[in-house]
Order: C-alpha cells, then sequence, then structure tokens
C-alpha cells in the first residue's frame, strides 16, 4: 500500500514496506541524495534531516513512523541561493571531503532555530553525534558563531 | 628485441643500477607523451590533456583523486596561474583514466636518501625516477605527492595553453604575440579589441604549442594564497555527486556479504532472502554473497538473511599476531636503512630501554565503500570515487574478461579516501555484481559493518628500542621495528621504518633496524602508512630519552635537530612560542611535544591535556609545518588540523581486532573518533624554510600520537607504551 509523506513541500507517494528507513525513501526512491549513509545507527549523524524543524537521524525513522514535514538539505539553500548557514560554510571553507556535511549542517539549522546564539558548550552537546572522519570541526564551529550572528544582526 | 631482453630491460630500468642504464631509453619513452584521451571527441577542444573547452566553457582535469585534501583546487590553480583564467570561471574534474595522468612524484620515495639531506643532484634524480613512474603510466593519489607531481607540469601546461591562445588572437588579428594580453580567459589586442579563450579554441587547436618560461614567484596571483575551494559550494548544498550518489536509469540497487575470514564459504543457504520484499537477485561470489535488489536498504536485510557457512581464516589472531611479529626479532633484519656510529659499543651513561605495541587501524570513510558498475557483453563503465583509476580499469576488466580499453572508469567525489580508495576490492565487486545482471546499472553499496570488518589496515607493529643518555644528552639510540609491510618489495624494505630512520636527529649512535613478518593481513596505505606507527614509537622513545636525562623534553629534541636540519628546528621553536612552552605546567594540565619528518615535510605539533574530573580532555594543539612552499596556506592548514584528527582520532579510540579470523569492531560505536566535543582547539603556523615542496595530506599525522601520549605522561606520569591511549587513561569520550 503506498503511503504519502511530504519533503520539502511536495508530497511524494511511497510504495514501500512500513519497516523501510526515511534515508533509503529519500535516497533510492526519491533520489534526494544529499542526505547521506554514514552507519546506518545513529552513530555518525550523516543521515541528519528535519521532521517538523527538529533534527533527527533518518536511518532510525521506518517509513511508517514518518509525519510531518520532512526537510532535507537541498530545500535549506540552492547553490545560487545559499541559506545564512551555508554562506558561513562556503566562508569558512568548511569541508574536505564533505560527505558528513549535509548532516552537520541540518543539525547546526536545527541548533540555530532552537538556540539562536549558541555557546561553545552548546555547539558541543548540539553537534557532538556528527562524526567527521576530516577533521573539520574547528571550522563547524566557527561557521555555526558566524551565522548566529548574522542572522541576530 | 626478444621477449627476455624486454624483461631484462625492464628489470634494469627498475633496479638500483636502472638510474645509470635507464637514461637513453627512459629519455626517448619519455618525451614521447601518452596520448590525450580528450583527442579527437568531436564535442570538446582539446589543446593538452589537462584542458579542454566545449559548450559548457573551460575544463580543467585535475587526476588526483579529490577525497578532501583540496587537491582539485590548487591542481586547478597550478593551471590556472598560467593559462590567466580564475577558478571561478573552470570547470575541475578529475577527468577518465588515462596514462597521460601519470604521477611522477609518487616513486621518489623509493629513492635511498634521508629526504632532509636531499642535495641538488639527488633532486634531479628524483625527478628522474619521476620519469620511471611515468613509463609505468602510475595515475595514483597517495604519498602525499600531487603537489610535488604537478608543481612545474601544470604551470607549464597552463602557459603553454595560454600563448597558444595568444598566438591563435594574433593570427586573426596579424599582430604579434608579444603584444598581446591575457586575463580572466580572454585574449586582449593593444587597441582593446578582445576574443575568448571559448572564441580561439578552434585555431588554437591547430597550433603547436609554444614552450614558455614560468613566471616568478613574485608576480603569482593564485598560488601562496588561499583560494576558496572548487568544490565547497557542492559540498554545503548537498548537491556534490559522491561514488554513493550516482543515480541511472534503471539502476538497481545491491549489497555484499563477504567473508569476514577472507576465504571461501562452505555453503550458504538464500531462501528466506529470497522471498523478502524488493529482492531481485541473490549471486553467489564465491567468497561471500550479493543481493540485488530495488533498494538498498532492502538489499542489506537479505543479505543479513542469508545463512552462510564460511570457511576458516588463514591469519591467525590478534594475540597470536603480536606474537609472530615479535618472533622476527630473531631473525636478521630486512632493512637497516640508518646505522650510523657504532651502537654496539660499551656506553657510559643512563640505559633507557622500552617496546610497544602499535594496534591494526581501519579507515573508517565517512561514505562506505560502495560502487556503482553497468556491464553489457562487450564494455563496461564503472562510477568509484577511487585513489588509482589506472588500476580500477585492469582490475575490473580482467574479473569481468573483458579488455581494459573497453572499460570506463568515472571518478565522482570520495566521501574520504586516507589510502582506503587506492584498493580495488569494492570496484571489483560492484563490477562483479554488475555481471550477473547484464544491461541494468547496479550499485553496490556497503554497510558499515561490512566496510569496518573488510577494510584493508594498518597493520600492527611492535617496536623495541635502547638508548644511552649521558650529561643531559643521547648519546645512542638503537631501534628496531617489526610489521607486516604494505608494499611487498623484494629485497630490503624502507616502508615499515619510515618516519624512525629517515629523522633529522643528530645522535652520534643511530641505528634502526627493520623486521618483517607475513602476518597474511589484508593491509593497506593508511594516511601517512609506516610513519603513522613508527612516528608514535620513535618520539614516545625520544620523549622517554629526554626524562632520563633530565631534559624538557622541547629542547631536548631542539639540541639534535638543530645538529642536523635548521628548517626542522625552527618548527620547533615555533611550537614553543605559539603554546608558550615553559617546561612546567599546572595541576590537572599536562603537555607534550613531538615531531616527525615524513613525505617531505616536517611536522611539530605540541599537544595540551587537561584532567576535568570527569575524564582527561585534550584541550589544545599547536602544530608548525614547513611544506617548503605553501601553495595553498589555507588548505595546508585544513589540512594539518584534520591530519592531527585523524592521528589523536587512532591513537585515543582506534583499534582493530581479530579473534576466530573475523574482526571484532563492527561499526562507529566499537572504533569511535574525535567528535567537536573532544576535538582540541588548534593553532596552525606555517613556515617555508625547507629547500624543496613537501606533501600535506599526511604529515600532520605522525607527530598527533606521540604528542598526545607524551602530554598524558606530563599529567600523569604514566607511559603509555600500547595504543589505543583508552587502554591505559580515562580519556572523555
Amino acid at each position: 500500500m503506498a503511503r504519502e509523506i511530504q519533503v520539502n513541500g511536495q508530497v511524494h507517494s511511497i510504495d514501500l514496506p512500513d519497516n523501510v528507513p526515511l534515508l533509503w525513501v529519500l535516497r533510492d526512491e526519491i533520489g534526494l541524495t544529499g542526505t547521506k549513509f554514514g552507519c546506518g545507527v545513529a552513530a555518525c549523524g550523516a543521515c541528519t534531516v528535519h521532521i517538523d524543524g527538529e533534527a533527527v537521524r533518518s536511518c532510525q525513522v521506518p517509513l511508517g513512523d514518518v509525519s510531518g514535514e520532512i526537510t532535507t538539505i537541498e530545500s535549506l539553500g540552492k547553490p545560487d541561493n545559499l541559506s545564512i548557514l551555508q554562506q558561513a560554510w562556503v566562508d569558512h571553507q568548511v569541508a574536505q571531503c564533505g560527505y558528513c556535511q549535509s548532516g552537520q549542517i541540518m543539525q547546526a539549522a536545527a541548533l540555530l532555530s532552537e538556540v539562536p546564539n549558541p555557546t561553545d558548550q552548546q555547539i558541543d552537546d548540539a553537534m557532538q553525534g556528527n562524526l567527521c572522519r576530516c577533521g573539520t570541526y574547528p571550522r563547524i564551529r566557527a561557521a555555526i558563531h558566524e551565522a548566529a550572528a548574522k542572522m541576530s544582526g | 628485441m626478444s621477449k627476455l631482453g624486454k624483461i631484462a630491460r625492464r628489470t634494469f630500468l627498475f633496479g638500483t643500477v636502472a638510474i645509470v642504464g635507464g637514461v637513453a631509453f627512459g629519455a626517448y619513452k619519455v618525451n614521447q607523451d601518452y596520448p590525450n584521451p580528450f583527442e579527437g571527441d568531436p564535442d570538446k577542444i582539446t589543446l593538452n590533456p589537462f584542458l579542454f573547452v566545449d559548450q559548457t566553457g573551460i575544463t580543467l582535469i585535475a587526476p588526483r583523486a579529490e577525497m578532501g585534501q583540496g587537491t582539485h583546487t590548487t591542481w586547478a590553480a597550478l593551471i590556472a596561474e598560467e593559462l590567466d583564467v580564475d577558478l571561478d570561471q573552470v570547470n575541475v574534474i578529475h577527468g577518465p583514466a588515462a596514462k597521460a595522468y601519470y604521477n611522477s612524484a609518487l616513486m621518489e620515495a623509493a629513492l635511498p636518501f634521508l629526504d632532509y639531506k636531499v642535495k641538488g643532484f639527488q633532486h634531479g634524480m628524483r625527478s628522474f625516477v619521476g620519469d620511471i613512474s611515468k613509463l609505468l603510466g602510475t595515475q595514483m593519489t597517495g604519498g602525499s605527492t600531487a603537489m610535488k607531481d604537478g608543481f612545474d607540469r601544470m604551470r607549464e601546461i597552463g602557459a603553454s595553453a595560454r600563448e597558444t591562445f595568444k598566438q591563435a588572437a594574433a593570427e586573426r588579428w596579424g599582430l604579434k604575440r608579444s603584444e598581446l594580453v591575457t586575463a580572466r580567459g580572454v585574449v586582449t589586442a593593444p587597441d582593446g579589441s578582445s576574443l575568448s579563450y571559448e572564441e580561439l579554441a578552434e585555431e588554437a587547436a591547430r597550433i603547436d604549442p609554444p614552450r614558455v618560461e614560468l613566471r616568478p614567484r613574485s608576480e603569482w596571483r593564485l598560488l601562496g594564497k588561499t583560494q576558496p575551494r572548487v568544490d565547497m559550494l557542492g559540498k554545503a548544498t548537498g548537491t556534490a555527486e559522491f561514488g554513493a550518489d550516482v543515480r541511472l536509469d534503471g539502476m538497481k540497487f545491491a549489497t555484499v556479504r563477504m567473508n569476514p575470514r577472507r576465504t571461501g564459504m562452505k555453503q550458504y543457504d538464500a531462501t528466506a532472502a529470497q522471498t523478502m520484499p524488493g529482492i531481485e537477485k541473490i549471486v553467489d561470489l564465491g567468497d561471500g554473497i550479493a543481493v540485488i535488489a530495488s533498494n538498498t536498504w532492502l538489499a542489506m536485510q537479505a543479505a543479513n538473511a542469508v545463512e552462510i557457512e564460511w570457511e576458516k581464516a588463514e591469519y591467525a589472531d590478534t594475540d597470536v599476531q603480536f606474537a609472530q611479529l615479535k618472533a622476527t626479532f630473531a631473525d636478521e633484519p630486512n632493512a637497516t636503512p640508518r646505522d650510523e656510529g657504532d651502537v654496539e659499543q660499551d656506553f657510559d651513561g643512563t640505559l633507557v630501554q622500552a617496546e610497544y605495541n602499535v594496534p591494526a587501524l581501519a579507515h573508517a570513510t565517512m561514505e562506505p565503500m560502495n560502487a556503482t558498475a553497468l556491464y553489457t557483453a562487450d564494455s563496461l563503465t564503472v562510477w568509484s570515487g577511487n585513489q588509482a583509476p589506472g588500476s580500477v580499469q585492469s582490475a575490473c576488466a580482467n574479473v569481468v574478461g573483458l579488455d581494459p580499453a573497453n572499460v570506463e572508469v568515472i571518478t565522482p567525489y570520495l566521501g574520504g579516501g586516507f589510502g582506503r580508495r587506492a584498493e580495488t576490492d569494492f570496484s571489483v565487486l560492484a563490477a562483479k555484481v554488475a555481471k550477473a545482471m547484464p544491461g541494468f546499472p547496479v550499485k553496490t553499496t556497503w554497510s558499515r559493518e561490512e566496510d569496518m570488518r573488510h577494510d584493508k589496515y594498518r597493520p600492527p607493529a611492535l617496536a623495541r628500542f635502547k638508548g644511552v643518555v649521558k650529561d643531559g644528552q643521547a648519546v645512542m639510540l638503537d631501534g628496531q621495528l617489526a610489521s607486516q609491510t604494505v608494499l611487498p618489495i623484494p629485497g630490503p624494505n624502507r616502508e615499515n621504518v619510515t618516519g624512525s630512520f629517515d629523522q633529522p636527529y643528530g645522535i652520534p649512535n643511530y641505528r634502526m633496524r627493520g623486521y618483517l613478518a607475513d602476518l597474511g593481513l589484508p593491509v593497506g596505505f593508511w594516511r601517512s602508512v609506516g610513519a603513522s606507527s613508527n612516528g608514535f614509537v620513535f618520539e614516545s622513545f625520544i620523549d622517554e630519552m629526554a626524562h632520563a636525562a633530565g631534559r624538557d623534553p622541547l629542547e631536548f629534541r631542539l639540541e639534535l635537530i638543530r645538529r642536523e636540519h635548521e628548517p626542522s628546528a625552527k618548527l620547533l621553536e615555533t611550537v614553543r612560542e605559539m603554546s608558550g612552552w615553559t617546561g612546567q605546567t599546572p595541576e590537572g594540565i599536562g603537555r607534550g611535544v613531538a615531531f616527525t619528518y615524513s613525505f617531505g615535510t616536517p611536522v611539530a605539533e605540541a599537544i595540551e591535556v587537561q584532567d576535568t574530573g570527569s575524564g582527561i580532555k585534550i584541550t589544545n594543539c599547536w602544530i608548525a609545518v614547513d611544506p617548503g612552499i605553501a601553495l595553498d596556506p589555507g588548505n595546508i592548514e585544513a589540512q594539518m588540523v584534520g591530519g592531527a584528527i585523524y592521528g589523536l582520532s587512532a591513537a585515543a579510540y582506534g583499534e582493530i581486532t581479530f579473534a576466530d579470523g573475523e574482526v571484532e569492531q563492527f561499526n562507529f560505536p566499537d572504533y569511535d573518533a574525535l567528535r567537536m566535543h573532544t576535538a582540541p582547539r588548534f593553532e596552525v603556523r606555517i613556515l617555508e624554510n625547507n629547500r624543496y615542496m613537501g606533501g600535506i595530506g599526511e604529515p600532520g599525522t605522525p607527530p598527533a600520537a606521540p604528542a598526545l601520549a607524551n602530554a598524558l605522561f606530563d599529567l600523569t606520569g604514566i607511559r603509555a607504551r600500547e595504543l589505543p591511549l583508552m587502554k591505559t587513561f580515562d580519556l572523555l569520550i
């Protein structure tokens, strides 16, 4: 039985078993590949998306449990129309291999919507579930601080 | 020439004596350029293998794998500098597998010189060995070689293309080439009329490119300055295409479950898996199975539901591996690449002795191994984020039974490499799986568990050191290192001793010996390779000697290094200044320092740790690096920080162990790394005193582990002689 989910403002009819994680619906069914597979056990954060504005690990959300509006990296901003947060990412030249960055940015976006001007401790708390093997943490921190300043200014 | 003659000539070329005998042959062959892979493509106008112009504009080919180290941006900047285009005007791609993209710097490391002592004539010899690499057509990204390799060649490519465009414009306008100027991809005449490179491309392609002098550094516009990365916009918006993101019409999604003991299958039963939703086909791969499905997750579920009885492993478990390593110390050494003075004489002074062991390590790239392949009866296309497209091409051709000429390799971005993607296994598996479904593109994605348990690991290693200190001075250092090599070559092997024998320490009696054990483990290149483990054991022991001598560990090193290599000494002075090093730390704070010269680049790192009461936190890391010429300071800073975090992650938490032939770590909870809250604050300074250009992707890694262990000793008085450090210390996690 097909199930309807709303992703980035569009309704998609999905014909997959209820236990398929949202991550694999997004990537293999809808073709939104900005959200990444890293571990499958909520240990790396690469698959982070928003459901009704809250950051969730899409590898842990079965299709059958999805309710609410899903937002992925693709709708946060476009290459020719970046969000303030993404612009800060570019300004600080954060990414190296870049594979974890969609998840980092989605996690940071959720943090900033909840805590507009986070302290280092709040950044530590919010971002520690997002692994980066290239070690871009210092630039991620700097980009979050700058985006916070720009959003509040 | 007879076949035997050819073989003899080839052997001659690669042996040590080849340097003399190979010149004539080498020079002939080397002057012949490899064919341009874009030649004859009606849609592309091409001047050389690194540049083409088509309807989308100017495309530069950076045939080194972009795995995060910024190589695309700096490689493109080398061409753009002389071509007179800006990076925002050009498209940068990996390009195909082609011999024209050989890596001339990769084989330099095989030469028997101490890198920090390289003289002018030896430097010339290094470029000769680079020519041998051209003969092999090696298109490998590794060894931190991309910029050494591309520095002159790519600027020459850019300069000669620029002059070709000018020549085309000069002919059209009836002017002299010397009267014209270029900027931002446009040729301008004295009267102000102008033509873009795109408009001139067709005429330019018919002109024999002139050779021109390279511009001096004082005239550089891009090089030497931080450039915005060409891949940043895509990576900040989720639009950059990684191997995992390749999507093709009609594509199937597959996964594999291979023997974790690296042998075959006794039997398997896929009855239950076959009937699971979305499953299209289960493929017997001999040493494992593949499941082809409509969705990757459904494929993984079914793969886990297949009942498989595996064959036994042909290697031993971890504790036996270390016993095997230890046993090699009773043998003759495989290599003694440094033996200065006489370490066997009787010494007056304090004897220091220590043994260390370091574990196997996984690469754990963020993007699990994957590749996509489309097989038809007479061709194969492979989309694979890989570090060696030439090897991928031939290995995949071999496994599906095609000529390499009929195999196309397309390289999207790599979600981390660190050496893992220099292997061909994941591409070969994808090709095998695709062959089971001809005519359909099939993407084969490994689960994280499959990725971690089927890596080619950094080999475990054992070290034994003796040293003598007297009157605050090191008078003798004698080290033995045992491991399985990742580079099996006949004869003495320097690879598994690197990072220890080649350090600029002026110790009058200094010997390093290497011992090889064939453990039979699946091993591979792990960021900084031998220097990763050897940097730890060597710099830990230097620290032990400093403390035994009653000296400040930074001053002790500085005095020894100053005797050998002034640019390296300056790095220690720099971290001393950056960190405000006094040799004293307050209660609850520890500091350590380490230094490693690897891949042509010396790096000093100082680390501070703090006992927070709820675990020891790494608070600060100061890094001083000398790459000779800093082509992109911002990227070098990023690589130093990233390299150090990679080294610290392994030092703190990383360990791969084998039990019953299977790796015991499955996923990140068993093999964690530094995260936002556990990573220190960094400060990096770049110096440019070293005589030749070194690499930047790897040299930040080796000093990180010993600097941390030395800091923990300073904090606790406990010397860790095994890794990971969380076994010995209560580290913050």
